[in-house]
């Protein structure tokens, strides 16, 4: 399909003007990947007559964004970052009375849901309060239910258990009509809310902020604003956890950072 | 012939691609002077050892994307585990973790796709031995771009699957056996010194 960066800019500077939603400091070539899917899947000519539709019908376009926006993920996603965690955040997280922490860009809730495992694990989650936030309101009502395919819970479980899990992964849902139902103790101290990386700011402080693989959806100027933005709403020593792949070396903020482990791109704010 | 106006070689594979791709990576001298995007199909969530694997018998540089990274000449860049790798337009890599592609991430089509996007007819695609049809769409695509796109030999590669379904679509410009892409990649060499 030939779709220019022209038809992209005019695309997504329209949809700046009439929605307030900013994707002109998304990476392009995801995008592009994006929008020809979206194309596609809606039996659309061209992107003239995407943009058409988008301006003209706002649930349109709110399909439209959960679609560029949907990040799939899964529970104890990459298992060595959640060892890490426990190995060398948890000990340094235990010391202080209340823990906040942020998910930011939680998507369908399965990272929300295994950090929520590992705090009560390390017996820390009766002391903290997550907020788990997206820009995609679809996912954020998909997290607050925390049901999944029951056919997924075969690797979930090998994940959890090479993360360092302390118990039986089944002790924390039960099984019905091929859905895996989540205990809903695991999001009793979860606040699930909107909120863009892109345009908003900080609204709290936090003593972790977990943001995996939402950088890489974003240009190197965006990825400055996010780092930034989270420089602001860390406490001193408070902890940053990047995805396995990103890194802080582009946004050029690095020396606010100690590295506290390089494979896991977890980060520990001194400045 | 070809030669000098190429910018980027993509390669894919899946069963049997690791082997394949040892053997051409052997016969590569040190100062390559095309920069390698490879694809191969890998287990999710197991931290493999393919790039130490891969780079004790290279001479040039083999390492895994890294998010944002410029494209260099002489280097070889791996797909990571678990997400597809895409190319800016500004020539850098990017990842994304998107649905799967044909079962995959990293999908092949999704990397041969973007590289045609961004390097039309500057680009040399690869397309190997593999069990599934990964690759054969996105290396017509590159085909459809100018690109200049090879299939091994199906009766030689480990698996048939792969090449098979990329032949099934469209004509490429060479098919050849790993003896001869090794030789199509040396005269690309020497032709660019």
């Amino acid at each position: 399909m030939d779709i220019g960066d022209d038809d992209i800019d005019h695309l997504l500077l329209k949809i700046k003007d009439q929605y307030g939603y900013d994707f002109t400091n998304y990476a392009r070539a995801s995008l592009l990947r994006r929008i020809i899917r979206f194309i596609r899947i809606h039996n659309l000519p061209d992107i003239t007559e995407l943009e058409k539709a988008v301006l003209n019908d706002e649930n349109f376009f709110e399909v439209f964004v959960q679609e560029l926006t949907v990040t799939v993920t899964e529970m104890f996603r990459d298992p060595s970052f959640y060892k890490a965690i426990r190995e060398k955040v948890i000990p340094a997280l235990g010391t202080y009375p209340h823990l906040r922490i942020w998910d930011a860009g939680c998507s369908t809730g399965e990272e929300v849901y295994s950090l929520s495992i590992l705090l009560k694990e390390e017996e820390l989650y009766d002391r903290s309060i997550i907020y788990a936030t997206d820009i995609n309101q679809k996912v954020l009502m998909q997290a607050k239910e925390g049901i999944y395919d029951l056919s997924q819970m075969q690797e979930y479980t090998t994940n959890y258990i090479n993360a360092g899990g302390k118990r039986a992964f089944s002790d924390y849902y039960y099984a019905k009509y091929k859905r895996a139902i989540f205990d809903a103790s695991l999001r009793k101290n979860v606040i699930f809310s909107a909120h863009n990386l892109a345009t908003d700011s900080s609204f709290n402080e936090f003593n972790l902020i977990v943001c995996r693989n939402v950088l890489i959806y974003f240009n190197k100027e965006l990825q400055r604003r996010v780092i930034e933005l989270f420089l602001d709403s860390l406490t001193m020593f408070g902890y940053l956890a990047l995805g396995a792949k990103e890194t802080l070396a582009l946004t050029g903020l690095a020396n606010h950072f100690e590295t506290v482990d390089k494979n896991e791109k977890i980060y520990r704010r001194i400045k | 012939m070809k030669g000098k106006k190429y910018e980027l070689i993509t390669l894919g594979g899946s069963l049997g691609g690791i082997e394949a791709l040892s053997m051409l990576l052997q016969s590569l001298p040190e100062h390559f002077p095309l920069p390698i995007v490879v694809v191969l199909h890998r287990l999710r969530n197991v931290k493999s050892s393919l790039v130490d694997l891969l780079a004790t018998k290279a001479k040039i540089t083999v390492k895994e994307a890294d998010e944002k990274e410029p494209i260099k000449p002489g280097v070889m860049y791996i797909a990571p585990a678990n997400y597809h790798l895409l190319i800016e337009k500004d020539k850098t890599l990017s990842l994304c973790i998107s649905e799967l592609v044909n079962y995959s991430r990293p999908s092949i089509d999704v990397t041969f796709q973007s590289a045609a996007d961004v390097y039309k007819d500057k680009l040399i695609g690869i397309l190997l031995t593999g069990a599934n049809e990964d690759g054969a769409e996105g290396l017509q695509y590159m085909a459809e771009q100018g690109g200049l796109t090879i299939v091994q030999e199906p009766s030689e590669a480990q698996s048939p699957v792969m090449p098979l379904g990329a032949l099934k679509r469209f004509k490429p410009e060479y098919i050849l056996d790993i003896e001869g892409i090794k030789k199509f990649l040396l005269e690309l060499d020497s032709y660019a010194r």
